[in-house]
């Protein structure tokens, strides 16, 4: 289920959100950061430059020609001093010699390159320098002198200045940490507006996903509010529309067949009252063929016969239209199944020709409906008597712990059923080529065998059995019902 | 020569059905209408009546029913077109003392009417020396084949009588509807149960039975029926 959940729309929607705000956030944040940090540190730096240039404009002059060791500290000491904070460390060199402002001072941050810099070139140099985690801004200027023609004049003397950039660095960390913080409720807000956007999809999801569940469940005038005109609504809509259609053909097709039931229904009744008439007279008309001309009494057996047959075809019909109907109903009888099946056998005079394998008396007791379970032998038995051949064995086991389960199984010993035939052969007026041609049955015997057994709650199979012949097995749950009194006496 | 009243609304099979019971040494009347076969059963006599349950007309249900109000003793064999459970019921709790479903053989036809008629004719074997035995209220006249309760006289038909018989013959024991079948009805397999239950339920109301607790018959539920002296 978890794996399932992460996959979800709702945690979807979270992570495209949350990935779209931290995105946004960031993008932004970085923008902002960098225009600000280039403003900050250009600002500090134009100062410091601007200040610096001042400074040696106006204390230069004073610097005594050529300058000696204590001549340059004091200078340095001095163009230090014109940074009140005093975080200014200022380096002055002339030729071999330098003195700095602060004694001892090995400046680490002063690159050869900007050495080289300052050395070819009359232009300020400048380089920021992060060592340790602390920036720092190092300025390179050369002194020169003006000389009455204007040109100007290197000195020699050169100075550095190494600045701290602290405050800036500080003003850059909070802009940072300013960018950080903005992303949190960011991102919360995000996931907070995602949950409410896969609320605003998952509620008509949801909705629609159990409506269609309805529908699958056959309820087919399963319809959903439709709200608004999003994509969602017309979604909605369509699937009403498709529901709406889908109940209309349901409701035409059921109507079809409730009609073609009816039909077969009434046909098949109609067919009783010319039939009642015809089978009353069958007795008249074979005791009379014996004193007829042979051709009018092959006739006239002929018409007896088929009369009797098509009064079978009726029976079975209006049985079968019966469980069409749902109208076919059990009328259940705690019996004993073995003598059931033995009672069906002698009745139609099989008892001789059917090898009966029954259990003893009262070991196969259960709750079913006797004229159910007599046509379900009758109909098996009888089909292995015409299309099977003899012997035929009918076989009554109980399966299951406390005899749950009665099992019966009829075989016969006829060359089998087809492997292309056994799938159907429970299915209306289904006749093979082969054996299985015009003949007593009406085609409508072993489906109404199905039929019965299934209102059991039962099963039928057709098979071949390994050593030959057809094998059909029944399954049937045996009910028992404790013999409660419904008016103790 | 058994003498038959067939009660048929359709020229063919009442012309089929009479020609056949004619053959079957039948001596046979056939009546097209309800009415014609009440009026015939003064004229005509019968012992026993063919009625077909869908009639023109007056119903056959009704037949049935104005046939019991003249004589109880009659036996009737319902013939129904229709052999839906619900019909067959209906017609078994209006009195008939069996039916069939056409179309039928003549053969059944007439074995069925012999059957109901040899019923009808003596008491049920096995009831032992001809007697009569009182429970409660109710007297059961094994030689005279009368039934009374609390004193009056209650008329039975030909299977409400057997069927009484055959159970009060043996208190308290349990008697399976396939076995009642096969003593009342005399059907030598699967009959059908109904025959048994709409019977117990007519032999109740005119026993005044309390719907909900019977005095002498009770049910044994999923098995059969018993009869209980109170």
């Amino acid at each position: 289920m978890k794996p399932r959940r992460l996959r979800g729309l709702r945690a979807r929607l979270v992570v495209a959100f949350g990935l779209v705000a931290g995105v946004a956030a960031a993008t932004t944040g970085a923008l902002t950061f960098r225009e600000a940090r280039i403003g900050v540190l250009q600002q500090s730096q134009d100062a410091v430059i601007g200040q610096l240039r001042a400074r040696l404009s106006e204390r230069a002059p004073e610097l005594p020609y050529p300058p000696g060791e204590s001549t340059l500290r004091r200078f340095a000491t001095d163009v230090a001093a014109a940074d009140t904070s005093g975080s200014w460390r200022v380096l002055v060199t002339y030729r071999e010699l330098s003195a700095s402002s602060v004694p001892g001072d090995t400046f680490a941050e002063l690159t050869p390159a900007v050495r080289t810099a300052v050395a070819s070139s009359r232009a300020t140099v400048f380089q920021r320098v992060n060592e340790g985690g602390r920036t720092s801004l190092v300025v390179g200027m050369s002194v020169t002198f003006g000389e009455p023609d204007g040109s100007r004049l290197a000195s020699g003397v050169r100075v550095f200045l190494v600045v701290p950039q602290t405050t800036e660095q500080a003003y850059v960390d909070a802009l940072v940490s300013a960018v950080e913080r903005a992303m949190v409720p960011a991102l919360a807000l995000a996931v907070v507006l995602a949950l409410f956007a896969a609320r605003g999809v998952l509620v008509p999801v949801r909705a629609l996903r159990h409506a269609t569940r309805r529908m699958a469940e056959g309820r087919l005038d399963t319809r959903l509010d439709v709200n608004g005109s999003d994509e969602l609504a017309e979604l909605s809509h369509a699937f009403n529309e498709t529901a709406a259609a889908l109940e209309t053909s349901v409701a035409e097709l059921r109507e079809m067949e409730a009609r073609a039931r009816r039909f077969a229904a009434d046909v098949s009744h109609e067919l009783r009252t010319p039939l009642a008439a015809m089978s009353a007279v069958t007795d008249v008309l074979d005791e009379d063929a014996a004193r007829l001309d042979p051709d009018t009494a092959t006739a006239v057996r002929l018409i007896s016969e088929e009369t009797l047959k098509l009064a079978r075809l009726v029976d079975d019909l209006m049985e079968m239209s019966r469980f069409d109907a749902g109208a076919a109903v059990l009328h259940l009888d705690e019996i004993d199944l073995a003598e059931s099946i033995r009672r069906t056998l002698a009745a139609r005079g099989w008892s001789d020709t059917v090898n009966a394998e029954l259990p003893p008396p009262d070991a196969a007791r259960g709750r079913v409906d006797p004229r159910r379970l007599d046509v379900v032998v009758a109909n098996l038995v009888g089909n292995a008597l015409r299309h099977g051949a003899a012997p035929v064995g009918v076989r009554l086991e109980v399966h299951g712990s406390d005899a749950r389960a009665a099992v019966i199984g009829v075989r016969d010993s006829g060359p089998g059923i087809p492997d292309d035939v056994l799938p159907h052969v429970f299915e209306r007026f289904y006749k093979s080529d082969t054996a299985r041609s015009r003949s007593e049955g009406s085609g409508l015997g072993l489906a109404i065998t199905a039929e019965n057994v299934r209102l059991h709650g039962g099963t039928v199979r057709a098979a071949n059995h390994p050593d030959g012949g057809a094998l059909f097995t029944v399954e049937l749950p045996l009910r028992r019902d404790e013999s409660t009194e419904e008016h103790p006496s | 020569m058994p003498r038959v009243l067939l009660i048929e609304d359709d020229r063919a099979v009442r012309e089929g059905v009479a020609l056949a019971l004619r053959r079957q040494s039948h001596d046979v009347s056939a009546a097209a209408t309800g009415e014609d076969g009440l009026a015939q059963l003064r004229s005509f006599r019968p012992d026993i009546v063919v009625l077909d349950l869908m009639l023109p007309g007056m119903p056959g249900l009704d037949v049935c029913r104005g046939i019991r109000a003249v004589d109880q003793a009659l036996p009737i064999i319902m013939a129904t077109a229709r052999g839906d459970e619900v019909d067959i019921v209906i017609g078994l709790e209006a009195g008939a003392d069996d039916y069939v479903v056409k179309p039928v053989t003549a053969r059944v036809l007439d074995a069925r009417i012999r059957a109901v008629l040899r019923r009808a004719g003596g008491p049920p074997a096995g009831t032992g020396l001809p007697k009569i035995d009182t429970y409660g209220e109710l007297t059961v006249d094994r030689a005279g084949l009368t039934v009374s309760l609390g004193g009056e006289s209650i008329s039975l038909a030909p299977s409400e009588l057997r069927l009484l018989l055959t159970l009060s013959a043996s208190p308290g024991q349990v008697f399976s509807r396939q076995q009642l079948l096969e003593a009342v009805w005399e059907h030598d397999f699967h009959g059908d149960a109904r025959l048994v239950d709409a019977c117990v339920k007519r032999l109740r109301t005119k026993m005044a039975e309390p719907p909900r607790a019977p005095r002498y018959i009770h049910t044994v539920r999923g098995f059969g029926y018993r009869f209980a002296a109170p």
